[in-house]
């Protein structure tokens, strides 16, 4: 089992969540959080001034998928959530040594 | 408990000086069902009703200064707007309105004695009219300070503050406009003037310019803001968690300015009070219009908090004018008005003065600007808040006297402000302290003066800049 972060663009999440579902994800959670990639944030500007952010907000998407559904789950996720533009963010993977569900007690990928 | 026995007693003592004389009228009695009752009834009315619209901009100025403020800070700016409106209308009661409208002396202030707690003649529906508008006028100017040294200023000594501004500094300086003093009613000017001294209706000067700098007396004592420079001297925008309430403050203060402007004829039967409305709204536009276009230009995107400033920068340029000039000139003095309130918020933010919502700019310059705009546009087609003459004509009518008149008037405000201010601010920081603590600075000023949060259930965070937080 593998558990796939994304950091998306908000306005990206609609879609993302979309694409998921049409292969077949359904379960996972969201983050609203801040932070950085290697272009170091944005300006804004107030009463006329100009100002640096250096932690700009993203989404991040945490979902756990089978092994045999990990590639077409971050190339769902990649397709929906590119625009091309710097921003665009970033996407983890890693192996999950178990999973439980609370309500059965079942272990493994029947509890994903 | 021994200390307030020996108040009380003064208090009573001060009282039985002054007892009730039989020629005041406190119901209004005396008001004959005749035309000229039901005039003067609709004169009561519309005072009245103006001076509602005045008070509300009380909500107007906390909106604006709530949302240009950090989170941390927002229950401290409301209960300072509360506050100084509660502070000024015991001391308004006590001295600062005799001071203001109470026979004059020497031209210099009113008798003191004259309205103490509104007894005796003073215990009279006409002069409680007179009260209640003068009061609402008052408050504006005192609340004016608020919003400029925002997140920063110790409660208690705001509450001194406003108490000193609305019994003294205020009263004075308006009684030499409005109530008889020197600079209106004294030979030289009049003379000056060509039949009449300083004039301003509404208060450009009395009101916005004196409130405005004692605001520039009092940030230059208190000091920036933590984080607001660089070590280098370089400045950095803090901006303010909520630009909704900006707007509605905005607008309210928009709305309550036409009663500040066309209430001050204290007359609803001069229909002069259509074509102020007419100058008041014009010169907001203008006002609104080029601090957008100026902003705009220096920011490469349309700025709501510049635009929302130069909206009410128009407004107190044409605040002493509104009666007197053309709907032309009104807008150019709100066009002149917007460009003012720029180039005055980014000449004060490079010279270190930390304004935080422009006030200085906004009602300090604007209110000179304003004063020197009536000397200059002046339209010879209204009198000095009567349709009779002597009417009122500016330089561009060919009365240069009266602008020298108006001149001499923005000078008297500037140095009576500042002198006073500096005065007040120096003294309250060498005796009760003026400023919070940096640690409780940083905290935000809802904790360490209220120990309240104003967004309990929110979780907040500082929007993170990309300078580490400057000491």
């Amino acid at each position: 089992m593998k558990m796939i972060q994304a950091i998306i663009r908000h306005e990206k999440l609609g879609e993302v969540k979309s694409a998921l579902s049409e292969v077949g994800v359904i379960g996972l959670n969201v983050t609203e959080i801040q932070g950085r990639g290697v272009q170091k944030g944005a300006t804004r500007q107030w009463r006329g001034a100009v100002y640096d952010v250096d932690l700009l907000p993203k989404i991040k998407l945490e979902l756990v998928v089978d092994d045999p559904m990990m590639e077409l789950a971050v190339n769902t996720i990649q397709k929906a959530a590119c625009t091309g533009n710097v921003g665009d963010g970033k996407i983890f993977v890693w192996t999950v040594d178990q999973v439980v569900r609370v309500r059965t007690n079942e272990r493994g990928k029947e509890a994903i | 408990m021994r200390k307030y026995t020996v108040l009380t007693l003064i208090v009573l003592g001060l009282m039985a000086l002054f007892p009730v004389a039989g020629a005041a009228d406190p119901s209004g009695a005396a008001n004959p069902a005749t035309l000229e009752g039901a005039m003067s009834s609709i004169n009561y009315i519309w005072v009245l009703i103006c001076a509602f619209l005045v008070f509300f901009m009380q909500a107007g100025f906390a909106m604006v200064e709530a949302g240009m403020v950090r989170v941390k800070n927002v229950a401290n700016v409301l209960m300072k707007n509360l506050m100084d409106f509660v502070m000024g209308t015991v001391v308004f009661l006590v001295i600062g309105y005799s001071l203001f409208m109470g026979t004059d002396i020497g031209g210099i202030i009113g008798d003191p004695t004259s309205a103490f707690l509104l007894m005796g003649d003073a215990f009279d529906v006409g002069t409680m009219l007179s009260w209640f508008f003068m009061l609402v006028f008052a408050a504006t100017a005192v609340t004016i300070v608020s919003g400029a040294i925002a997140e920063r200023p110790k409660f208690k000594t705001y509450l001194v503050y406003s108490a000193v501004v609305t019994a003294f500094i205020y009263p004075i300086y308006a009684h030499w406009v409005w109530g008889g003093g020197w600079l209106s009613a004294s030979n030289f000017m009049v003379d000056l003037g060509g039949g009449y001294g300083a004039l301003d209706f509404a208060g450009s000067g009395v009101v916005h310019a004196l409130g405005g700098l004692l605001a520039l007396a009092a940030c230059v004592v208190i000091g920036p803001r933590i984080g607001k420079y660089t070590k280098e001297g370089k400045p950095l925008p803090i901006p303010g968690h909520n630009l909704t309430m900006v707007m509605l403050g905005g607008f309210i203060l928009w709305f309550g300015w036409f009663g500040f402007n066309a209430g001050s004829t204290l007359d609803g039967n001069q229909l002069v009070i259509a074509k102020i409305c007419v100058t008041t709204v014009i010169a907001a536009a203008g006002g609104a219009l080029s601090a957008l276009l100026i902003s705009w230009k220096r920011a490469g995107t349309a700025d709501l908090g510049l635009t929302v400033n130069g909206m009410l920068g128009g407004l107190v340029g044409i605040t002493a004018g509104c009666a007197w000039v053309e709907p032309w000139a009104a807008l150019l003095i709100g066009t002149v008005a917007g460009s003012i309130v720029c180039y005055g918020v980014w000449f004060l933010e490079r010279k270190g003065v930390d304004d935080v919502v422009g006030a200085i700019s906004v009602h300090g310059f604007n209110g000179l600007w304003g004063l020197i705009a009536l000397g200059l546009f002046a339209d010879g087609t209204y009198g000095v808040y009567t349709t009779d003459g002597p009417l009122v004509t500016g330089l561009l009518y060919g009365n240069a006297g009266f602008l020298a008149v108006q001149i001499i008037s923005a000078a008297v405000v500037a140095i009576w402000a500042l002198g006073t201010g500096f005065a007040l601010f120096y003294g309250l920081k060498k005796t009760v302290g003026i400023r919070v603590t940096p640690e409780e600075e940083l905290q935000g000023l809802d904790i360490s003066e209220h120990n309240v949060s104003a967004y309990p259930e929110m979780v907040t965070k500082e929007l993170a800049m990309s300078q580490e937080v400057q000491k």
